[in-house]
């Protein structure tokens, strides 16, 4: 059977190129618009992603001693981070609306026996205090970073983001946004990876 | 009466001129700090440089914009960053480099030659050769009969 099909379609090869080729030449464009159409639907259909993840995760924090943000906390310094035990930096601010959204899930994380510490990006001490007073203090200390130095430094390109630092002071993971509170039992058990 | 009517301008005035101050208190975001953020380096040499730079990079808050288009606070604290490097001394592409780092490639607008981007730059040649490749077919025979 599949002799006999080989052998009819080898004395129609030479006859019909000419023709195998204008059907080529005219299916060959109608594939490339279904291709670009399946790769436009498919564009569409996505979600948007449109944050930047740091590409510095895995790497050590970069030296920095920030000052106090207020005088409720001490100032944060890359020593804080060579403990041996892991931590959560959080990067915030108190004019952020969804750094108070995620006050609740930062208690329940500190609850649960993890080490906070705060960056506060461009804040004023007072609103700082107030931010604190109404949503609650979960950090171990808060250093001001009002020029974003060592925001930049990790690559992080917005408020609130947190990062798990190991005990040895090395950048684990990044949480871009807002933690929801589906997130506190992956960030606990990443913190704890960190840890091992 | 012609009193009245002046002051009734006179506090359009007053609203009309303070609504710009009013603007950046109702954007609830603190306003950049930093030295460089909207001031020019002194040396026009250098500020040249700095600005060739920060329009090929992107601001990772607006990202459709370039860090010297973009009015975003980060963008302002990234400008900073760049014209001090800038005003120390450092290469351009060293502080490409040092973005790239921790922001990945998609804080600059201008492609790198790496192994994922080498059809951008091969691209150009190939169809180049192919268009000569057609043209010298069409023209060669053309000559010949």
């Amino acid at each position: 059977m599949s002799v006999h099909e080989n052998r009819v379609g080898e004395n129609q090869a030479g006859e019909n190129r000419g023709g195998a080729r204008m059907r080529l030449g005219l299916w060959l464009p109608l594939a490339i618009f279904a291709a670009l159409i399946a790769l436009f639907v498919h564009g569409l259909l996505r979600p948007a992603d449109t944050s930047v993840a740091s590409a510095f995760v895995g790497n050590p924090l970069p030296q920095f001693d920030l000052p106090a943000a207020n005088s409720e906390r001490p100032g944060l310094a890359t020593a804080a981070f060579h403990s041996g035990k892991p931590r959560l930096l959080n990067i915030f601010a108190s004019w952020c609306v969804p750094c108070a959204a995620e006050s609740p899930q930062l208690a329940q994380l500190a609850q649960s026996g993890a080490v906070i510490e705060g960056i506060a990006i461009q804040d004023k001490p007072q609103d700082l205090a107030r931010f604190l007073a109404n949503n609650g203090n979960p950090y171990a200390a808060i250093g001001k970073d009002d020029d974003r130095k060592v925001q930049l430094e990790i690559g992080s390109s917005g408020v609130p983001e947190t990062f798990i630092i190991d005990g040895r002071g090395v950048i684990r993971y990044q949480h871009i946004g807002d933690i929801r509170p589906e997130d506190v039992p992956m960030l606990l058990a990443k913190l704890k990876e960190a840890g091992a | 009466m012609k009193h009245k009517s002046a002051f009734a301008l006179a506090a359009t005035l007053a609203l009309v001129l303070s609504a710009p101050v009013a603007l950046p208190v109702l954007a609830q975001e603190g306003a950049p700090s930093a030295p460089y953020a909207y001031r020019q380096l002194p040396d026009p040499d250098q500020e040249a440089r700095a600005k060739a730079l920060m329009v090929t990079l992107r601001c990772v808050m607006c990202q459709s914009q370039s860090i010297a288009d973009s009015d975003a606070p980060i963008a302002g604290d990234m400008r900073s960053e760049v014209r001090t490097r800038i005003a120390a001394g450092e290469d351009p592409e060293h502080i490409r480099q040092w973005l790239i780092q921790r922001y990945g490639d998609y804080v600059s607008f201008t492609p790198q030659v790496k192994p994922i981007t080498w059809p951008l730059f091969a691209a150009p040649v190939a169809i180049l050769l192919l268009a000569g490749l057609l043209l010298r077919g069409r023209f060669g025979k053309g000559t010949r009969t």
